[in-house]
């Protein structure tokens, strides 16, 4: 008896031994392999022009192909599918607001904000289907978008309150280990997540991190925080890549123009040319 | 936040006394209390610190105003009592002010603190921005004029069709304050925030967030076919000076009438902690026989700059096109 206690006792550390081995092994592999090459101030150096590579901007959730809005551009402008980027595929909406989206949905061709070339607010900017660039300062980071040449300053410094909403928010920063944390408040109610309705409120918070994985890429992250809209806060991530050629350059893309005859041209004369 | 001008203005209401700079070109040199020359400060990577956030208004006219004849800086005396008068809103029409004429100002003065006597200018002792004993642009090519007014008779008549007969201003396309190269308008949004990184340095207009990202390091202009509204910019560091030289522009850019060939050079120097000198030289052989150059003192500003939405908030295309619409069908039923 009691040496079939002492056996079990032995079982019983071993296994406990195992399962805290096993623990600090799969802790271990979590923590960032990769140590980014640094700034002058020591920091992890995210200067340079970054892409998403999914179709996040459509749709953050899985989505299967589509045919497109516009029957004329066939497979040039046809939704393209993806596994989507949101932490277990659920976006939390409260039922008012689950309604809201699928109206958003079905008129989005009619209510999207990147349709009207409209700032594209956060964290969307990250994942548009164009660059950005990072200007890396001690106290202040430049994010530089390529889309309607959005842009937002990023204080570094002690945080501040922001003086009003605005398209892109207030954006206040710090270091966490490798890690570029991004506190997001103070935007409008007017920007989307994506093509497929999803919305938030003048309630949301983002909080963004930037991480380095490689030296041609990060992974963002972005948990999104809205109490008007959804019942808990909820998560995307994806890497964005570095765009590695050596002449890359953000170039213009002023959209208004792209959009006048959709929001003007019914208010031209008749006959002109 | 759309078409405000609350931003700036709120900015200058901070701001108090007319700030009399040494531009490069004079013989004294700002010195600090300890009587030294004034060294401009390093980033961590070792270019020069351009960072901060800069206002352009100033009391010097872009061309020298007639009279003065070739003199292109005022004596202490003259600069005293030009300061005087300015502060009493005492601005000639002999001297157009630029910033500071009152007529360049379109909104309450007192409400958004446009009065003149809060407002601080960095100003030298120019007679003109443009320098030179002309201190005046060059008369304009034959062809230019041509040009521009073969394109203003296009529109004329038209003016109220449709929305590519609107002002690039209006369409909230390029403002007037952000086109470059940079020259002082109204004393509103005139705000710019200049930020570093390794390889770039970044001008960022408050006004409708223009922002240029310019890279540093020697690389050549993108291909020519590809033109852009605010051209494509390269720098480079001479000694203490940022130098941009810009090309690839639209002819819808057009520079003080000029065409897509405009080639400009900004020069971008600090030459105090709250001063930077801007100077640029632009050239067009299709619109001027020779290239001419302006310098503007720019103050630092105090922040923050905030987010300027046009397109946005734009209401005045479709108010404008509407309003002719129902005139024209106003227009009709009256006639028929």
């Amino acid at each position: 008896m009691k040496l079939f206690a002492r056996a079990r006792l032995r079982n019983w550390l071993f296994v406990t031994v195992c399962v805290l081995l096993f623990a600090a092994s799969s802790v271990w592999s979590q923590t960032p392999v990769f140590r980014a090459p640094r700034t002058a101030d020591g920091k992890p150096n995210l200067n340079g022009i970054w892409q998403a590579l999914n179709s996040a901007d459509w749709d953050l959730q899985g989505h299967a192909a589509a045919k497109g809005p516009v029957p004329a551009l066939g497979a040039v402008f046809a939704v393209p599918p993806g596994l989507g980027v949101v932490e277990g595929d659920e976006i939390p909406y409260l039922p008012a607001a689950a309604t809201k989206k699928k109206e958003n949905q079905a008129n989005w061709v009619k209510l999207d904000p990147e349709v009207k070339c409209y700032l594209p607010g956060v964290p969307r900017a990250a994942y548009l289907p164009y660059p950005f660039q990072i200007v890396q300062g001690a106290k202040e980071i430049l994010i530089s978008y390529e889309y309607a040449g959005a842009v937002r300053i990023v204080n570094m410094d002690a945080a501040t309150k922001a003086p009003a909403d605005s398209w892109m928010g207030w954006s206040n920063g710090r270091w966490d280990g490798e890690t570029l944390v991004i506190d997001v408040t103070s935007q409008n109610e007017d920007t989307w997540f994506d093509h497929a309705g999803n919305f938030h409120s003048d309630a949301l918070h983002v909080v963004e991190r930037y991480t380095p994985r490689s030296a041609d890429s990060l992974n963002y992250e972005a948990t999104i925080e809205d109490a008007k809209v959804f019942s808990r806060p909820w998560k995307i991530s994806m890497p964005l890549y570095r765009r590695v050629e050596s002449n890359a350059k953000l170039l213009e893309y002023k959209c208004v123009e792209f959009t006048e005859e959709l929001l003007y041209g019914p208010l031209r004369k008749k006959n002109s040319k | 936040m759309s078409q405000s001008s609350l931003p700036s203005s709120v900015v200058l209401v901070a701001l108090v006394t007319l700030a009399q700079v040494t531009a490069p070109g004079q013989t004294v040199t700002k010195t600090n209390t300890a009587g030294k020359a004034w060294t401009p400060p390093r980033t961590l990577d070792g270019t020069p610190d351009l960072r901060g956030i800069f206002s352009d208004s100033t009391l010097t006219p872009l061309e020298r105003p007639k009279g003065i004849g070739a003199k292109e800086f005022y004596s202490d005396q003259e600069f005293a009592e030009l300061a005087r008068r300015v502060k009493k809103g005492d601005v000639g029409k002999e001297a157009d002010l630029g910033a500071a004429a009152p007529q360049a100002v379109r909104y309450d003065l007192e409400l958004y603190g446009f009065d003149l006597t809060k407002t601080t200018f960095a100003s030298n002792k120019r007679t003109s921005l443009i320098v030179g004993p002309e201190g005046a642009v060059p008369p304009m090519l034959p062809e230019a004029r041509t040009r521009n007014a073969e394109r203003g008779a296009k529109n004329k008549g038209h003016e109220f069709d449709s929305y590519e007969n609107r002002p690039l201003q209006e369409r909230c396309i390029l403002m007037a304050q952000e086109r470059i190269p940079m020259l002082p308008g109204a004393n509103d949004n005139n705000l710019l925030q200049i930020l570093q990184g390794p390889g770039y340095v970044v001008l960022l207009h408050e006004i409708d967030h223009s922002t240029r990202v310019i890279p540093t390091d020697g690389r050549p202009h993108i291909p020519q076919s590809i033109r852009q509204y605010q051209g494509d910019p390269v720098g480079h560091w001479e000694g203490d000076t940022l130098v941009v030289d810009t090309t690839n522009f639209t002819e819808l850019t057009a520079f003080r009438g000029s065409g897509e060939k405009l080639h400009l050079i900004e020069r971008f120097t600090r030459i105090a902690d709250d001063t930077m000198i801007y100077k640029f030289t632009v050239e067009d052989a299709t619109t001027w026989d020779k290239p001419w150059t302006a310098e503007i003192p720019w103050t630092k500003a105090k922040g923050p700059v905030y987010e300027w939405a046009c397109h946005e908030g734009n209401t005045m295309i479709s108010t404008i096109l509407r309003g002719a619409r129902v005139g024209e069908e106003e227009a009709q039923k009256a006639g028929k």
